[in-house]
């Protein structure tokens, strides 16, 4: 590699910036917060994280590719209880336990990308809204077997999962700890899914979504391209998942309905179909919304409105912004037409 | 255009018996056609003749039974229907389809870079690129803005200039007069002369009977799913059946 082509990459991973910035400074957020925050604010936090990996790696497939995957919950889920059930495993007790939690991702992942290979190699040649039918069904079949899996604690579930413990060596609080890596994956998924849609050959994906007659013309195999997203966007699925269980330490079938998978689309459609920084963006409201929001809410009228809210933004959104918050656009392009907007309109205020 | 000569010419492009069903209408019984190096050759026809499937089965996007045997970029005669769809590009034939299929939300410049998608000479492909720019200065003054944004005739250059970046030997081009404005249409049939005297084969789909056999070498008529028949472009043009049928009469 030139000297050249090592600027030139370096200042491509320069327009990255700014949703990973949003993200690195959660993170210094959380550290900070340790001390002050009470557990219950510190969950919230790790939540926007798994949140973040969850929607960025649903938008590889839904928003970048243009398919539409309903299951993404049950990649999460093969994650989740891949990463519970290892944790406990005897083999893996010598290892130091920060190095154990941000492995553990990987484990999960890993089999999640299998699981993606294996609904993704026969359905991904289906076109349009066969696809979102196998992948709907796939995500059920996982819900249930792990409902009748005693393995796995069938339908009782897995209670009291470990997760990262304190490291006074490095300063560490557990929530530090945890936190730690929750941010690790969250950058890791961010970076290498920029870097993946932002590639040459990455443009693949989104030539598929524009247009997939031409993107055929132009050579492109368009379902190993298709099972690609799939198996990338499952792995990083599984990844979510595994932050997922070891921040909320228990884990149940039922949690992993198709709702879960409609939340991570919601979070994407509000967000910008093609959007990272939407994307980050609508992870981090929507996760706090039911929270924070619609708790207090719920404890004033005593009826849980999660869903009807849900389901107003999604229509006040397909009415009045179609596109989502940010369409396809990011965070350079979101200031620049900031920029012009509030040009234009000190523009017009002027006297004529 | 009689001033070159075809007889010497070898074939680039030969289609046998081609035949293709969607589920259980037949929508091409037996289309068999060649095109020879350096030319321009048209299938004209009306709507639902089966122009749009034949090309789309010469490049393998839709299954058909038959044969077509492509000369490649290295020379060799391919049976196109053993070759993976995907990298039929990378022996010589681009298609430009059918409304353009410009990548909307993609900038000009990553257009006419997905048009070089199977090509891996980038040094090349950097030239390529300034040809092009120099071919088409309309593009070049839009190379950042999004595909979807320009005019319709400016997505139809996209469209040429993007299967050209593939740097085939063979260009296939559907329709592309297709929804243009007349004076539109003259500068993009200009520009398939243009490319066309510059060496580039050019196989053409096209409704604009008129337009098409002016600029065509040779051309095949193509009624319900067959060759009906074929003939020189400027005999053509004064063929009675032809006039009758797609001249819009006397």
């Amino acid at each position: 590699m030139t000297t050249e082509d090592r600027v030139a990459r370096f200042k491509s991973l320069g327009s990255i910036p700014a949703p990973m910035a949003a993200i690195v400074l959660l993170s210094l957020v959380g550290v900070l917060l340790d001390t002050s925050a009470n557990p219950y604010t510190q969950f919230v936090m790790l939540l926007i994280l798994t949140n973040v990996v969850l929607a960025t790696s649903l938008n590889l497939v839904n928003g970048f590719t243009g398919q539409f995957s309903l299951g993404h919950a049950g990649f999460m889920a093969v994650g989740a209880y891949t990463s519970a059930w290892l944790v406990t495993r005897p083999e893996l007790s010598g290892m130091p336990d920060l190095v154990k939690f941000l492995i553990l991702p990987i484990a999960g992942g890993a089999l999640a990308a299998v699981a993606g290979l294996i609904v993704g190699l026969p359905s991904l040649r289906l076109r349009g809204d066969y696809l979102a039918i196998v992948t709907l069904g796939f995500g059920e079949i996982i819900r249930v077997v792990l409902l009748n899996s005693e393995a796995v604690g069938g339908a009782r579930g897995l209670y009291g999962i470990p997760s990262a413990q304190a490291v006074p060596e490095l300063g560490l609080s557990p929530f530090s700890a945890q936190f730690l890596v929750a941010s690790v994956w969250s950058v890791i998924t961010f970076v290498v899914l920029w870097r993946i849609v932002h590639s040459a050959k990455g443009r693949a994906f989104l030539s598929v979504r524009e247009d997939e007659i031409a993107a055929e013309a132009m050579g492109i195999n368009i379902t190993q391209i298709k099972v690609r997203a799939f198996v990338i966007s499952a792995f990083f699925a599984g990844v979510g998942g595994s932050l997922f269980a070891h921040s909320v330490k228990y884990l149940n079938p039922s949690t992993f309905t198709f709702t879960k998978s409609v939340d991570i689309i919601i979070m994407i459609v509000l967000g910008g179909m093609g959007s990272f920084t939407g994307a980050v963006i609508a992870a981090a409201i929507i996760t706090v919304l039911p929270e924070m929001v619609l708790r207090e809410l719920q404890q004033l009228t005593g009826v849980d409105l999660r869903m009807v809210i849900y389901s107003l933004l999604l229509i006040l959104f397909m009415i009045l912004r179609p596109s989502g918050i940010l369409g396809t656009r990011e965070a350079p392009e979101l200031w620049r037409s900031l920029r012009d907007f509030f040009q234009r309109r000190s523009v017009s205020e002027k006297p004529q | 255009m009689t001033a070159k000569p075809t007889a010497a010419r070898e074939n680039i492009l030969k289609v046998s018996d081609l035949a293709v069903s969607y589920g259980g209408i037949q929508a091409l019984k037996s289309v068999s056609f060649e095109v020879k190096t350096g030319e321009i050759v048209s299938l004209i026809g009306a709507n639902g003749a089966g122009k749009t499937t034949t090309l789309r089965a010469v490049s393998s996007l839709v299954p058909y039974t038959g044969t077509v045997e492509f000369k490649s970029k290295s020379g060799e005669v391919l049976n196109l229907a053993t070759v993976p769809q995907h990298r039929i590009v990378k022996f010589g034939l681009a298609h430009s389809p059918e409304g353009r299929g410009v990548f909307p939300n993609l900038t000009v410049l990553e257009n006419l870079q997905m048009g070089a998608f199977s090509r891996t000479d980038k040094e090349e492909i950097a030239q390529d690129l300034e040809l092009c720019f120099a071919s088409f200065p309309r593009l070049k003054e839009r190379v950042k803005q999004k595909a979807g944004t320009l005019s319709g005739g400016e997505q139809q250059m996209l469209a040429i200039a993007r299967a050209l970046m593939a740097k085939p030997s063979l260009l296939l081009l559907d329709e592309p007069s297709l929804g243009l404005a007349p004076l539109i249409v003259a500068q993009i049939f200009e520009i398939i002369k243009k490319i066309n005297s510059e060496g580039m084969t050019v196989l053409l789909v096209e409704q604009n009977a008129r337009m098409a056999l002016k600029i065509s070498d040779r051309a095949y008529v193509v009624e319900t799913g067959k060759i009906s028949f074929s003939g020189r472009g400027k005999d053509l043009l004064g063929d009675p059946r032809i006039i009758d049928s797609y001249l819009g009469g006397h």
